[in-house]
């Protein structure tokens, strides 16, 4: 019987704190972790809203090939119009 | 109390602990499961938004390629390789160490001084030959005056077709007494002249 109070006061002064220090450490760590993963969502959507421009590059490569193809144009219409330069010279 | 009874009532209150916690950390692990989800879901969307990023943006380098080499080639067969560089010189102050990209012997070339804006008076005087700055950078070589008919040069700069020597010049009006229309002609030409009163 003196030995079953004896466990019975260890159980209660050394394993009853060690299990609730243990289990509030990682309750503790689960509750720091909602903050950083809430922050990383309000990022992530924020970064999704920046990206919604990236379909108008589309609409800028139209619009570069259609400033090279002038470019072209002009060019070829003074590639005819100039002389080159060593038959200038 | 009993010994056992001590032990059932410890056995509790260590249950009771592992209840509140484990609890307790699974709401949290739910709370962060929630917002991994919401993370999944945007990150998922800028995979989405980002995926022809590259494709487009290897079409626009290609096609800005294609212009440059096309202006580029353009230059030096209309300029010459030497003016062309200093044409780009001229408007891009440095640029010419770096040179044009399809043709890498440009790096080499010194550019001539060309593409610079001057004054009527400066090109005036490069073309009479004078001392003008543009003169020295002319591709010709350096203006030289003409010393025997200097004045051919400067004839050259007005509108008149005596330097062209023409077969035929128009005849100059003719003045003098000679002249076949006299201004201011006299009235009394013609006439019996005055005579004075009698008597002085």
């Amino acid at each position: 019987m003196t030995l079953w109070w004896i466990g019975n006061a260890l159980l209660l002064v050394a394993v009853v704190p060690v299990v609730v220090y243990l289990l509030n450490g990682v309750l503790r760590t689960a509750k720091a972790i909602v903050p950083t993963v809430d922050a990383i969502a309000v990022t992530a959507e924020a970064c999704s809203t920046d990206l919604d421009a990236v379909a108008l590059l589309v609409t800028t490569l139209d619009q570069v090939k259609a400033t090279v193809t002038g470019v072209a144009g002009y060019g070829g219409s003074l590639d005819v119009i100039l002389d080159d330069a060593a038959v200038a010279s | 109390m009993s010994a056992g009874v001590a032990t059932i009532v410890i056995a509790v209150l260590i249950v009771l602990a592992l209840v509140y916690f484990l609890v307790s950390t699974i709401v949290a692990l739910r709370r962060i499961t929630a917002g991994l989800d919401v993370v999944i879901e945007h990150v998922g969307a800028i995979l989405a938004k980002t995926a022809p990023v590259e494709e487009v943006v290897d079409a626009i380098n290609g096609q800005l390629d294609a212009g440059v080499d096309l202006l580029e080639g353009l230059l030096v067969k209309k300029a010459g390789l030497a003016d062309a560089v200093g044409l780009v010189e001229g408007l891009y102050p440095g640029a010419a160490t770096a040179g044009l990209r399809q043709f890498p012997e440009s790096t080499a070339v010194v550019a001539p001084r060309i593409a610079e804006v001057y004054t009527r008076g400066t090109l005036t005087l490069a073309r009479l030959g004078r001392e003008a700055p543009i003169a020295q950078a002319n591709p010709d070589g350096p203006a030289i005056r003409n010393v025997e008919a200097a004045s051919h040069a400067a004839f050259v700069l007005y509108d008149d077709v005596r330097h062209t020597a023409p077969a035929v010049l128009p005849r100059s009006p003719l003045i003098g007494a000679g002249s076949p229309v006299q201004y201011e002609q006299r009235d009394d030409i013609g006439k019996p002249r005055k005579r004075l009163p009698a008597g002085r």
